[in-house]
C-alpha cells in the first residue's frame, strides 16, 4: 500500500495538488450530499410559466428550457459523471495492467501480437472507437456505456505497464526469485505488479478526468447518458436549443465539468511529479 | 500498414459487435414491406455471413471503394474527398497557431521557470485542457456572434455574399467565419504543444552549454532562442503524432457547433443516421492518417536529431 499512499501523500504536499484535491473533495461532497436538499432534478414544475427562469435565490442557477432546476441537476449529473468515470477508469487500469503484464512479462509472440493490436487500436481516436459502436446501438443503458468506455481507455495503459515490466524483468531481484523456482504467478503478482503500481497510479487520475470529458461529448452527441437523466454533456446539448435565451442552462454545467477536469488533472500532476520526479 | 489493416479488422468488427440493425434508423420515418427490407439488405449487403462483407469489404477498398452512403446514397468516397478541403483549413489554421503561439508560449514560461508568468500560464493551459470543446464553441458562439455580432457563428460561407464577388471578398468572408472555430480549436489543443515545449526547454537549459553561452555574455534572447530552442524544438515535433488524434476528436465537436462542412461534421452526421458505410469510412480515414503522422513524425525526428538512428 504504501507504494500507493507515499506518491499521494507527496502530492498533498505541492500547491497544486492540495489544491487540485480540495477542490475535488468540495465537489464529491455536494454531488453525494445535495441531492435529497435540491429540488427534484427531474420534475417539471411550470413547463410553462417557470422554464428557463434566470438565476435567483430559489433556483440559484436557474431553470432550464422544462423548468427544472439547473443546480439540482448539475449535483445528479455530477453524481453520475464521477461514478462512471471512476468505474470506467478503474476497468481500463485493470485491464491495461493484465495486458501489460502478460505481453511484458512473457514476450514472444504473445507480447508481438498484442502490441500490433494496441497499436492499430491507439491509430484510432478513443471518440471514434465508441462512436462506431454507440452509432448502431440502441438506446444504451448506463452499465454499457461505463464497460464500454472502460474497454476502449487500456491501450495507452498496457504499453506504460508493458515498459515497466520489460526494465523489472532484468532486475537481479527478479531474477533471483525466478532462480529460486519462484512461480510466475508469484513474481508477476509479488514483483512485478507492485512496481507498476505508481505509473498505474498516474494513469488512472489523468485518465478520470479525459473520461469525463469523453462522457460529457458522447452525451453532448446524444449517445451518451440518455435523458432524462441529466448529464453535464446531455444538458449541455439541451441547453443548445434556448443558448441564447437561458445561456445559464448550458454555462453552469459546462463550468462543472471545467472545475472537475481541472481538479482531477491537477492531482493528477502532482502525483506524476511525485511517482516520476525526472519529469518536474 | 500491419497497423492499418489490423485497425480495419478492428473498424469491421466493432460495428459488427454493436447490436442494432443500421437499416432501422431507415424504416424509422417511413414504414417498410418486409420485401423492401429484404431488397435493402440485399443492396448493402447485409444479408450475406460476416466473412463475406468483409471479404467484399477489403476488396473494394483495394480499388478505393468506401462503399455507399446510406444517408445520402452516393459513394462515400466522393462525400468524405468533398469534406477533406474545410477539414484541412480548419486543422492546419489551429496546427500553425499551435506552432507559433503555443510553441512561443511554451518557450517564455521555461524561459522564466517559477515566476509569476509561468504559474499563471501553466494554470490557464490546465483550464483550457479541461474545458469541452463543443462548450467552449457554444459560449464563443453565444458570446461573440449572436450577442455581440461580431462574427458568424455558423457555417464556412456567407449564403448571401454575391457570388461574383470575387475571390479575394469571398477569401475574407471564409476567414471571417474561420475565426470562432480555429480559436475554440486551438484553446483547448495548445496546451498540449505550451507543456511539451516548456519540458523540452528546461531539459536543454540545465545542460552545461546554457552556462557558456550566457557566460560569454550573449543576450538572453539569443541564448534561449538560437542556443536552446533549437534542440527544444525537436521533441516538440514528436508530439505531432499524438497530438493528431486530440484534433481530430476536437473538430468533431467544433465542426458540429460551428457547422462547419468538414468531416467531423460529416461524421456526426453519420452517426445520427446509423450511416455505417460513411462512418467507417471515415474512421478508416482518421486511421490513416494518423498512422501516416506518427510515422512522418518519427522520420523527422531521426531526420532532424543526429542522436536518433533508425534501426
Amino acid at each position: 500500500m504504501t507504494v500507493l499512499l507515499e506518491p499521494l501523500r507527496l502530492a498533498w504536499r505541492t500547491p497544486r495538488g492540495r489544491a487540485g484535491a480540495l477542490v475535488l473533495l468540495a465537489i464529491a461532497a455536494v454531488v453525494i450530499f445535495a441531492p435529497p436538499f435540491l429540488p427534484d432534478p427531474l420534475a417539471q414544475p411550470d413547463p410553462i410559466g417557470g422554464a428557463s427562469l434566470a438565476p435567483s435565490v430559489t433556483h440559484p442557477f436557474g431553470t432550464d428550457l422544462y423548468s427544472r432546476d439547473v443546480l439540482s441537476r448539475v449535483a445528479l449529473g455530477g453524481r453520475i459523471s464521477l461514478v462512471v468515470a471512476v468505474i470506467a477508469v478503474g476497468l481500463s487500469i485493470t485491464l491495461g495492467a493484465l495486458v501489460g503484464l502478460v505481453a511484458g512479462y512473457f514476450g514472444g509472440v504473445v507480447d508481438a501480437v498484442l502490441m500490433r493490436v494496441v497499436d492499430a487500436a491507439l491509430a484510432i481516436p478513443r471518440l471514434f472507437l465508441l462512436l462506431l459502436v454507440l452509432a448502431v446501438s440502441e438506446r444504451v443503458p448506463v452499465w454499457a456505456l461505463v464497460l464500454l468506455i472502460g474497454a476502449t481507455g487500456w491501450f495507452g495503459t498496457s504499453r506504460i505497464v508493458r515498459a515497466e515490466v520489460l526494465r523489472l524483468r532484468e532486475e537481479s531481484y527478479v531474477r533471483a526469485s525466478e532462480a529460486l523456482g519462484a512461480s510466475r504467478r508469484r513474481v508477476i503478482l509479488r514483483h512485478l505488479l507492485p512496481n507498476t503500481l505508481g505509473p498505474l497510479l498516474v494513469a488512472a487520475t489523468l485518465g478520470v478526468g479525459d473520461v469525463i470529458l469523453l462522457e460529457a461529448g458522447l452525451s453532448f452527441l446524444g449517445l451518451g447518458i440518455q435523458p432524462p437523466a441529466p448529464s453535464w454533456g446531455g444538458m449541455i446539448l439541451e441547453a443548445r436549443e434556448v443558448l441564447v435565451t437561458a445561456p445559464w442552462a448550458g454555462l453552469f454545467p459546462g463550468l462543472a465539468i471545467v472545475l472537475t477536469v481541472l481538479s482531477v488533472n491537477l492531482v493528477g500532476d502532482a502525483v506524476r511529479d511525485a511517482v516520476d520526479p525526472r519529469g518536474a | 500498414m500491419v497497423t492499418l489493416a489490423i485497425a480495419l479488422v478492428l473498424i469491421f468488427i466493432l460495428m459488427r459487435l454493436a447490436p442494432g440493425d443500421p437499416l432501422a434508423r431507415l424504416s424509422e420515418d417511413r414504414p417498410l414491406t418486409p420485401a423492401q427490407v429484404v431488397a435493402l439488405r440485399a443492396r448493402f449487403g447485409l444479408d450475406r455471413p460476416v466473412g463475406a462483407q468483409f471479404v467484399s469489404f477489403v476488396g473494394a477498398l483495394a480499388h478505393g471503394d468506401l462503399g455507399t452512403s446510406i444517408q445520402y446514397g452516393r459513394p462515400v468516397i466522393a462525400l468524405v474527398s468533398e469534406r477533406i478541403p474545410a477539414t484541412l483549413l480548419l486543422g492546419g489554421t489551429v496546427l500553425l497557431l499551435n506552432f507559433t503561439v503555443g510553441v512561443w508560449l511554451g518557450v517564455r514560461q521555461a524561459s522564466r521557470r517559477g515566476g509569476a508568468e509561468d504559474t499563471a500560464l501553466t494554470l490557464l493551459s490546465l483550464s483550457a485542457y479541461a474545458t469541452p470543446s463543443f462548450w467552449l464553441g457554444l459560449v464563443l458562439a453565444w458570446l461573440v456572434g449572436v450577442k455581440w455580432h461580431l462574427l458568424p457563428a455558423a457555417g464556412m460561407e456567407d449564403p448571401l455574399l454575391d457570388p461574383a464577388a470575387g475571390w479575394l471578398a469571398h477569401a475574407a468572408d471564409v476567414g471571417r467565419h474561420l475565426v470562432l472555430p480555429a480559436l475554440t480549436l486551438s484553446i483547448v489543443s495548445i496546451a498540449g504543444t505550451m507543456r511539451y515545449q516548456r519540458s523540452a526547454m528546461l531539459e536543454v537549459l540545465r545542460l552545461p552549454y546554457m552556462v557558456t553561452a550566457s557566460a560569454k555574455g550573449l543576450p538572453e534572447r539569443a541564448v534561449i532562442w538560437r542556443h536552446a530552442w533549437r534542440n527544444a524544438f525537436f521533441p516538440v515535433l514528436t508530439l505531432f503524432g499524438l497530438w493528431l488524434p486530440i484534433l481530430v476528436t476536437g473538430s468533431v465537436f467544433v465542426e458540429s457547433v460551428f457547422a462547419w462542412p468538414g468531416l467531423g461534421s460529416l461524421a456526426v452526421g453519420a452517426v445520427g443516421y446509423r450511416d455505417y458505410p460513411l462512418l467507417m469510412g471515415s474512421s478508416l480515414l482518421v486511421a490513416a492518417v494518423v498512422v501516416t503522422a506518427s510515422l512522418v513524425s518519427d522520420l523527422a525526428y531521426a531526420f532532424l536529431d543526429p542522436r536518433v538512428r533508425l534501426s
